[in-house]
């Protein structure tokens, strides 16, 4: 457990003292207050409309979490898609390229409490980031009244994608010692994993279901509706498991090369 | 302290290191000489636990390389060719950071930094950044992150490359005063090194090992550079003669 700590906080250390950090927490941010203010305006400009035509019923309808808060976080998504390979693309293929990867193989450190380490490290940026996120309905809950636990399980969805997102690129990243081939890599697998559920509408049920079940998105919007079903938590863990468990396997393998 | 028994190492079908056996034992200085690509990196990494041999056995204090990895890597100071720093940190931070990862305990951390930096002289440069050291400081963090557990093995690859005439004498006075107590392996290109620190003498040629010899009964009559060429001289015209 020492060990995964040390070598978790050693890579956080090197994210904020390159500018990578500052970078990227910056782009988040700037891009996720681009799509708030958006959204925000569009429901403002259909609140007025509705109310001047008297529309009394579909303004029931109209509520921040589904018009604001459910199409945000499905935007950060896609900014995570992007912003994700950026942080692990170093985690591997750094220690690789410098020469580092000699001293962490030749400590007593296990492959399993390095990729955890690893792991850990990248984890803890993208909760910063999303910590950081929190400030998109921080202001709808000071101006208005969202729902506060749709709220929360939106977060904790973003998180989880957001862990699932990691775990990929910390695997792409033990592939190679090219830190632009990891993040590629792990970009367009990531744009897949997304993309997966495209084609379900016009194919047959089950490989439409099959489609379904494997897209992450899929899964987000079931959380982000603020539906908790152990059928998608386990989805997440899975696929973070078995990431980090080929991640485990790539590293222990590269020495028999 | 370190035994190498019929180690053989193929990457490939390339054969790096083929069926070496020596031993070294505590309080002996071993260099190992030999041409560029000979196999000397490879041996140490063998020896470090960084890669597996392809065949034969390494132990170290007894323990096997292979086998009881963990145990080894304790006992092991490993310098690759390389100083494996990161540039981007400072020399206390790094070396904490080593310290942590090769097992001291939480309390010996700062008393092991402070033994390490006075040893290799960093205390003036302890904070500033590796990035901006110079060569000749960055060989010493390099030497510092192996020395900063108190291994009893040092495996050394070229820890005098790319020094000022006047670093290296200082490198070379610290491997000196190291190896009072521990068991030093450390490969160099330089011959007058071999004979200024080591004991023992490993020439390995192309992967064949062709001369392991007590410095002390080498160096009646014959130089370094004569055994030098000669040892590596045979096995290459060996297949001519043939």
């Amino acid at each position: 457990m020492r060990n995964i700590l040390t070598i978790a906080a050693k890579d956080v250390r090197s994210l904020f003292v390159s500018p990578v950090a500052y970078v990227v927490l910056t782009g988040f941010l700037l891009l996720g207050g681009w799509f708030f203010f958006n959204l925000l305006y569009r429901f403002n400009y259909l609140f007025s409309l509705y109310s001047n035509l008297q529309g009394f019923e579909t303004m029931q309808g109209l509520n921040l979490n589904e018009f604001v808060m459910s199409p945000l976080l499905h935007n950060l998504t896609i900014i995570l898609i992007i912003m994700v390979p950026i942080i692990t693309m170093r985690s591997f293929a750094e220690e690789k390229r410098i020469g580092t990867y000699e001293l962490l193989m030749t400590s007593p450190v296990t492959v399993t409490e390095l990729v955890l380490g690893k792991f850990l490290g990248c984890l803890f940026f993208l909760f910063l980031m999303i910590l950081a996120a929190g400030i998109y309905p921080a202001i709808l809950l000071f101006y208005g009244n969202p729902e506060i636990p749709a709220l929360a399980m939106g977060y904790v969805g973003l998180f989880l994608i957001g862990a699932v997102f990691v775990s990929v690129g910390i695997l792409t990243s033990s592939l190679t010692e090219n830190q632009i081939v990891a993040a590629v890599i792990c970009f367009v697998t990531l744009l897949l994993l997304y993309a997966m559920s495209w084609p379900a509408g016009s194919t047959s049920t089950f490989v439409g279901d099959l489609l379904k079940y494997l897209s992450v998105v899929e899964h987000f919007s079931v959380i982000v509706n603020g539906l908790v079903d152990t059928r998608d938590l386990v989805y997440f863990l899975s696929l973070i498991v078995l990431c980090l468990f080929l991640t485990q396997r790539t590293v222990e393998s590269s020495r028999w090369r | 302290m370190i035994e190498v028994s019929h180690l053989t190492k193929y990457y490939g079908d390339f054969p790096a290191v083929q069926n070496i056996s020596f031993s070294a034992q505590m309080g002996e200085v071993l260099g190992f000489l030999g041409p560029n690509g000979a196999g000397k990196s490879t041996t140490m990494r063998i020896i470090t636990g960084f890669i597996p041999a392809s065949q034969g056995t390494v132990t170290v204090d007894g323990f096997d390389v292979f086998k009881e990895s963990h145990e080894v890597r304790r006992r092991i100071g490993y310098l690759p060719e390389n100083p494996p720093l990161y540039s981007d940190m400072t020399v206390i931070s790094y070396l904490k950071f080593v310290a942590r990862i090769k097992g001291v305990p939480k309390t010996g951390v700062l008393p092991a930094l402070d033994a390490t930096l006075e040893k290799c002289s960093l205390e003036s440069v302890a904070n500033r950044l590796i990035r901006h050291l110079s060569k000749g400081y960055r060989q010493r963090v390099g030497l510092a992150q192996a020395l900063i557990h108190d291994p009893p093995v040092l495996i050394l690859d070229e820890p005098t490359l790319g020094l000022d005439p006047r670093q290296t004498l200082e490198i070379r006075n610290l491997i000196n005063d190291l190896a009072e107590d521990r068991t030093v392996i450390l490969s160099t290109h330089i011959l007058p090194e071999v004979s200024q620190i080591c004991n023992k003498l490993i020439i390995i040629n192309e992967g064949k090992l062709v001369l392991e010899q007590d410095l002390k009964e080498l160096t009646h009559g014959t130089t370094l550079e004569d055994v030098f060429i000669r040892s590596i001289s045979e096995v290459t015209e060996e297949p001519l003669a043939s």
